[in-house]
């Protein structure tokens, strides 16, 4: 096994794990600092498929912004395990159920698909991920959606004001 | 790596974000699996970028253009604009909603009205 094998399955498994640990944790708190462990380790693959620019834009907007946000939110209402709301043993495991359901129709469907079945994603090595090549694209191609979301990202701004201020 | 590890992950990451989403009953937690069901959407697109350009590459002789791609990069990063204004617009909307029931209990969320 290759070094990036290796990085590959640990990666894999902490992304899984930590996942399932925001499933399972009784404490807001807790979820979102699993929550930040599985998005380094969705960075980590992007570094791992030479996306630079995406590895690290993954960090500053989800990691530190989008989760200090939620910590925010969540210390402001002082959730913790007692004001935790459960729901019943049966619709949870309704819930289980249905997703390992969801989750065997994309394996098996994944299994059957023959146009990708001898596909390999390039790893280490391409200089598509890289911030000049992104940039020259973005700008050329992408102006306009790039211009609409900055009208987005104000519109959103006036929003979370508006909705959040109090009467 | 074979892109069906790629698949088969992002497919399992979508599978425990929706779980979440149907056994959780905080409206905060809800959010961050629909948070975490982009991500693995992020991580495939990204990998089938690379596979583009390997196939690419492969078809023309060891050189692909420099461009081959790039655009589903490019969504990922227009996923995680729109994501950021979601979440800022949402996150409003819970702590409104706490601020009027005093809690997060989409259960007691089910009516827009009081």
């Amino acid at each position: 096994m290759t070094a990036t094998e290796i990085l590959f399955w640990f990666l894999s498994a902490l992304a899984l794990f930590s996942a399932l640990m925001v499933l399972v944790s009784k404490n807001p708190v807790h979820s979102v600092l699993w929550l930040i462990v599985v998005f380094f380790s969705i960075s980590g693959h992007y570094i791992l498929l030479n996306a630079q620019f995406l590895a690290i834009v993954n960090l500053i907007v989800y990691a530190g912004a989008i989760m200090v946000l939620f910590l925010f939110v969540i210390m402001l209402m002082n959730l913790n395990n007692s004001t935790e709301p459960q729901k019943n043993s049966l619709v949870k495991l309704a819930g289980v159920v249905a997703g390992c359901l969801l989750l065997t129709v994309f394996v098996s469907a994944v299994r059957s698909a023959q146009e990708i079945k001898d596909s390999q994603a390039l790893m280490n090595t391409g200089d598509i991920g890289l911030i000049e090549n992104l940039g020259k694209v973005l700008f050329r191609d992408y102006v306009i959606p790039f211009e609409l979301s900055s009208i987005l990202f104000l519109s959103a701004m006036v929003g979370a004001v508006v909705i959040g201020k109090k009467e | 790596m074979p892109i069906q590890y790629y698949i088969i992950l992002a497919a399992a990451l979508f599978c425990i974000g929706v779980t979440g989403v149907l056994i959780r009953r905080n409206a905060i937690i809800i959010f961050m699996c629909v948070e975490l069901m982009l991500n693995s959407v992020n991580l495939l697109l990204v990998a089938f970028s690379k596979m583009h350009y390997a196939i690419s590459s492969a078809n023309n002789k060891g050189t692909a253009a420099i461009t081959t791609g790039t655009d589903a990069q490019l969504f990922v990063f227009f996923i995680m604009v729109v994501a950021a204004a979601e979440v800022s617009v949402g996150l409003a909307i819970i702590v409104m909603m706490y601020r009027n029931v005093h809690s997060t209990d989409v259960n007691f969320l089910n009516r827009l009205k009081n």
